[in-house]
């Protein structure tokens, strides 16, 4: 907010720069703007820490059952806690991460401590000491990347080629024991093809920071499901990176308005 | 035995004469009279180590979901009354916080060694001061006095066996002590924090929050103050809820018991 839209860029002649504070810009028509002369500037660094953070909660949350475990524990009705109510384990589980960039491989850096098996896909290849440095395996094709993991992290832009990158297709080649974490955008899922995986159990869970749209409709078929997270993305969220978003996007309109060069142009 | 049941007493021990060894689930002992049961001559084991992951995995959730606000946001995300999302919501960061390690034995360990990855700056303290090499492996520093530890840190974790020594080791003092945006959490025994300290501080935001796996009783009476605060998390003493880790655990007292009976040394004997 507000829109950019050509009423507003008509609104606004010496306007110079657009500074985007976040790294994705698929809200915006990058076509329009430069034909106005308007530069697009994000905040790839800021972001970083915090989402990849929330990727890491939300697949701890998802495996440990903790929002229902916290239900449970607050409970009027409980009286006792069942032995045998169970999660699945991440220590030494196979994370497979859709998306290595900045986002992605901070994830790895983090799932490495917890002993994870590392598989990614991305357009390109990371170099070898990258790929070394976290244990992380290539896969060219995200097929055996799905057939493979335990966890899917969806850590991409949202582009053509991502908009509904996962489908009925991608969701019926995880394990059924898997679960799908998005800190991406909503609509880089198929999320009738996911409401219908989770209710036929053709994967374990989800949990998702992002949705198409944000909030979803109160009736829609992912709310009612009881192998879900959402979280009201929440990805940068705290304190700290909403800070490191402003010093980043003045740093770089300014750099915009004075002719130096630009740090992150889109 | 899982859960503490049956209660291991004088009125068991008696009914059961030939009973040669009890084998308990977890690491944890406080439950069990080894007085009681080596008067009786009834060994007991326990099923540590096995248990380390799991534990520091949670650890890690409920620090993430706490500093995050994970569960209220889950909460507004599915709410019937929610119409947007409000931009000024947040929580705090794990990345670059600092957290204090109570307790630095397997579990504290394997906690310290997630932490370094989010590049969470580890203070610990520790009956024994852990070499210089596991030191500097997690970047952990040694905190001689617990106070040091918790007037530094953002999170401060118990991970300590429950034994006299540890039996409310943090109360109204302690708490006192920590800063007022810092967050306790609990994966050890419920007795090793004051509650009724701990409800006032959360209440008075002499600290910012809370995340228990454990309280004392296990479930907490349903009209506990603790329940009521929206500043804490509370989870059912879940540590090692997963498939894997409650096979190894069972394979394991099996074992013991097995030796038990033979009468050959029991792998995880607690003396």
């Amino acid at each position: 907010r507000p829109t950019i839209d050509r009423k507003l860029l008509e609104s606004l002649p010496n306007l110079k720069v657009i500074g985007n504070s976040g790294v994705g810009v698929d809200h915006l028509d990058l076509k329009m703007i430069a034909n106005f002369g308007v530069k697009v500037t994000n905040t790839p660094h800021a972001v970083a820490d915090s989402t990849a953070d929330i990727g890491m909660a939300l697949m701890l949350a998802s495996a440990r059952r903790l929002v229902e475990g916290c239900q449970i524990a607050v409970s009027p009705d409980t009286k006792y806690f069942a032995v045998d109510w169970l999660g699945v384990e991440v220590t030494r589980s196979t994370l497979g991460i859709i998306g290595m960039g900045n986002i992605g491989y901070k994830v790895a850096q983090r799932a490495r401590a917890f002993h994870m098996r590392i598989l990614y896909h991305n357009r390109k290849q990371r170099r070898k000491e990258e790929e070394e440095a976290v244990g992380a395996h290539y896969c060219e094709k995200i097929e055996d990347l799905l057939q493979q993991s335990d966890f899917v992290m969806l850590v991409v832009n949202l582009t053509p080629e991502t908009h509904k990158l996962i489908g009925k297709k991608e969701l019926g080649l995880m394990k059924p024991t898997a679960t799908l974490i998005n800190i991406s955008r909503g609509a880089v899922i198929d999320q009738d093809a996911l409401a219908e995986a989770l209710q036929n159990k053709v994967v374990r869970a989800a949990a998702l920071d992002v949705t198409y749209p944000e909030p979803l409709p109160r009736d829609h078929p992912l709310l009612k499901l009881n192998n879900i997270i959402i979280t009201p993305h929440i990805g940068t969220a705290t304190v700290q990176a909403l800070r490191m978003m402003a010093e980043e996007a003045i740093a770089n309109m300014l750099a915009v308005l004075n002719g130096q060069p630009i740090p992150s142009e889109v | 035995m899982w859960y503490h049941k049956p209660v291991v007493n004088e009125e068991l021990l008696q009914s059961l004469p030939n009973l040669k060894i009890v084998a308990s689930s977890g690491v944890g002992i406080d439950h069990l009279d080894l007085k009681l049961l080596s008067g009786y001559g009834v060994k007991a084991s326990n099923t540590p180590f096995i248990v380390s992951s799991d534990t520091a995995d949670l650890a890690m959730a409920l620090m993430l979901a706490s500093s995050r606000r994970l569960v209220e946001g889950y909460q507004m995300a599915v709410s019937p009354d929610t119409e947007y999302f409000p931009a000024d919501w947040l929580g705090d960061a794990v990345s670059g916080a600092t957290l204090g390690i109570i307790g630095m034995g397997s579990i504290g360990y394997k906690v310290a060694e997630r932490a370094k990855a989010f590049e969470m700056k580890i203070l610990y303290h520790n009956r024994n001061r852990r070499n210089k090499e596991e030191e500097s492996a997690v970047g952990a520093v040694y905190c001689e006095k617990i106070h040091h530890l918790l007037q530094q840190s953002d999170f401060v974790l118990l991970s300590v066996n429950l034994m006299p020594a540890t039996h409310k080791l943090i109360g109204k003092r302690e708490l006192e002590l920590m800063k007022p945006t810092a967050t306790l959490i609990n994966v050890s025994r419920g007795l090793v924090v004051d509650q009724d300290a701990l409800v006032e501080a959360l209440q008075n935001k002499v600290i910012k929050a809370a995340a228990l796996d454990v309280t004392y009783p296990e479930p907490l009476p349903r009209d506990h103050p603790l329940l009521k605060l929206k500043n804490v998390i509370i989870t059912p003493h879940m540590g090692t809820a997963t498939k894997k880790t409650r096979l190894l655990m069972m394979e394991n007292m099996i074992k013991s018991i097995q030796a038990g009976l033979m009468g050959l040394p029991i792998p995880h004997e607690v003396l």
